[in-house]
């Protein structure tokens, strides 16, 4: 597992564990993320990688009942001694559903970060963050005659390149995402899917999936949890290949799911 | 199965539908004959003089019922400017938290005090404020009238709340934001329709209440701004004049019901397009 090592990761957690009550569902995680690249995390239902995801920013504590234990650091940074706001500042979300704020049109929507924390900017800034990451999102063309429309005017797949852009425009320096097309239909999940080479030159994606094709077809490296346990994490093109794990040999064989 | 048989069980099936039309068509009843009666009764009474100048004393004829409509609007703002702070910030931590062992005892006293009589409360409003303050002032009224409030308030905003889905709550936090401004910023403003449509209902239940600000407010026969003061409100009036031997203030008092009728029914129909309106599409 530890073929390749990583020169200064951005993201390192060491026999990191979760919890919901007694409940242990992410187990001695070590894993480290280069800056820049993209990494799939996969496995089967309820094998502790969206709880994992979600413990890089500090998401999952906000669950009644949910503790966690042992090493996260962003660059050299201990996670879990930052502030939680700061930890999400600098580390965006993009979730399963689009949820752009209902209550705010387009163009707040994506200044969302600053305007509701009450950071003011001048008017030409907010229009440059909005335009700039409105187009990373390759959403500019389609909405730049509609910025002043409620965010839940777009499509599904709009939606959720808008919540890119909402998490793009707060400039993190890595960006989760969490099964974020599964609620979408395939066209709009190949356009996301694109946008994450394009991203990777600017972040580092870590994007929770289950689907196996996906995690072949975007992602550097990939990272296998199962049961809690993170099994095997290579580079991608090696463990779609060859895996040195049974276990994921028989999962991306499709003889468990 | 027998011709006859089936006749009459379409006879029984079609009686009860018309049963069941009928009761529907007797509850509106009530509303038409109150509405019919009370506007027919004061129609008369009401114009600009009747709005603009306060009763008259016994004997005189005209006069208004100014200083009650002006004493209405101090009390129930008042009331109001205490119930609703409170009131949202009760329902947001009830909604946050659904099940800590304090919300468990806010929310049964919350519903206890739904059901406490208002005249009961006008009592207690009487020792807390009254008696300590040697004297009759709309304050105690309005204070009166805020516990009131306080329950509609508190329980439409938890049950508006509740219903926003936990993702809102979610990017909220994932942008970095602290709770107060999640709160402040994306939860109540997206439940900002059925809050409001809340407060106004509340609004709309106190104004027409009497028991409570009988040794309260108490009612004042003249225009009075000052809320350390008795003060004068429609309830109180219509209480006080339907009551008295004289035609004149009898017809005060029917004017009155009629303006309090149109006040509860226009807030009524207000919440009812605010909800339209604000309405934030999720």
């Amino acid at each position: 597992m530890e073929s390749t090592t990583i020169k200064s990761p951005i993201i390192r957690s060491k026999n990191f564990n979760a919890y919901f009550g007694n409940n242990h569902v992410v187990k001695n995680v070590s894993i480290e993320i280069p800056k820049n690249h993209v990494i799939a995390v996969m496995g089967p239902s309820g094998c502790g990688k969206t709880t994992y995801l979600r413990c890089i920013n500090r998401m999952h504590e906000l669950i009644p009942g949910a503790t966690s234990k042992g090493e996260m650091l962003l660059n050299t940074e201990d996670i879990y001694s930052m502030h939680p706001i700061f930890v999400r500042q600098k580390i965006g979300m993009v979730f399963q559903r689009p949820n752009p704020f209902p209550n705010l049109s387009i163009y707040d929507n994506v200044i969302a970060g600053y305007k509701l924390n009450g950071i003011r900017l001048p008017k030409a800034d907010k229009d440059r963050i909005v335009e700039h990451s409105l187009t990373r999102v390759a959403l500019w063309n389609e909405v730049k005659d509609s910025l002043t429309k409620k965010g839940s005017f777009l499509s599904g797949g709009q939606q959720q390149r808008l919540c890119i852009a909402r998490a793009v425009a707060m400039e993190p320096e890595v960006l989760l995402f969490d099964e974020p097309t599964s609620a979408l239909d395939p066209i709009s999940t190949s356009t996301v899917e694109e946008l994450f080479h394009e991203l990777k030159s600017n972040y580092t994606l870590i994007i929770v999936t289950h689907n196996m094709q996906q995690a072949a077809r975007v992602s550097d490296r990939t990272a296998f949890f199962y049961m809690g346990e993170l099994v095997e994490y290579d580079e991608t093109k090696t463990m779609f290949t060859n895996p040195k794990d049974n276990r994921t040999q028989n999962y991306i064989t499709g003889r468990f799911s | 199965m027998k011709a006859g048989n089936v006749k009459y069980r379409i006879g029984k099936s079609g009686g009860f539908q018309a049963l069941v039309v009928l009761f529907s068509v007797a509850c509106v009843v009530p509303l038409i004959a109150i509405l019919f009666y009370i506007i027919k009764a004061g129609i008369t009474k009401i114009n600009w003089h009747f709005l603009v100048n306060i009763p008259k004393p016994v004997g005189e004829t005209g006069g208004g019922i100014a200083n009650a409509l002006l004493g209405s609007v101090i009390v129930i703002v008042i009331a109001a400017l205490i119930a609703v702070p409170l009131g949202i910030l009760g329902g947001v931590y009830l909604s946050e938290n659904k099940k800590s062992r304090l919300a468990y005892w806010s929310r049964l006293s919350i519903d206890i005090l739904q059901g406490v009589p208002s005249i009961v409360i006008g009592i207690v409003a009487y020792f807390w404020l009254v008696k300590p303050l040697r004297g009759f002032s709309a304050l105690s009224g309005s204070v009166a009238l805020a516990i009131m409030m306080l329950p509609i308030v508190v329980r439409s905003t938890e049950e508006t709340l509740k219903l926003l889905p936990d993702s809102l709550k979610e990017a909220a936090f994932a942008l970095g934001m602290p709770f107060h401004r999640v709160i402040f910023k994306v939860i109540i403003p997206c439940g900002i329709s059925g809050i409001l449509s809340g407060v106004m209902l509340a609004v709309a239940r106190i104004a027409g209440e009497t028991a409570p600000l009988l040794f309260t407010a108490f009612g004042n026969p003249y225009l009075s701004t000052s809320i350390t003061k008795p003060m004068q409100t429609l309830p109180l009036l219509i209480f006080n004049y339907a009551t008295s031997p004289y035609n004149d203030w009898h017809d005060l008092a029917w004017g009155a019901s009629l303006i309090l009728l149109l006040w509860v029914l226009l807030l009524n129909i207000f919440t009812k397009l605010i909800t339209r309106k604000w309405k934030v599409q999720l």
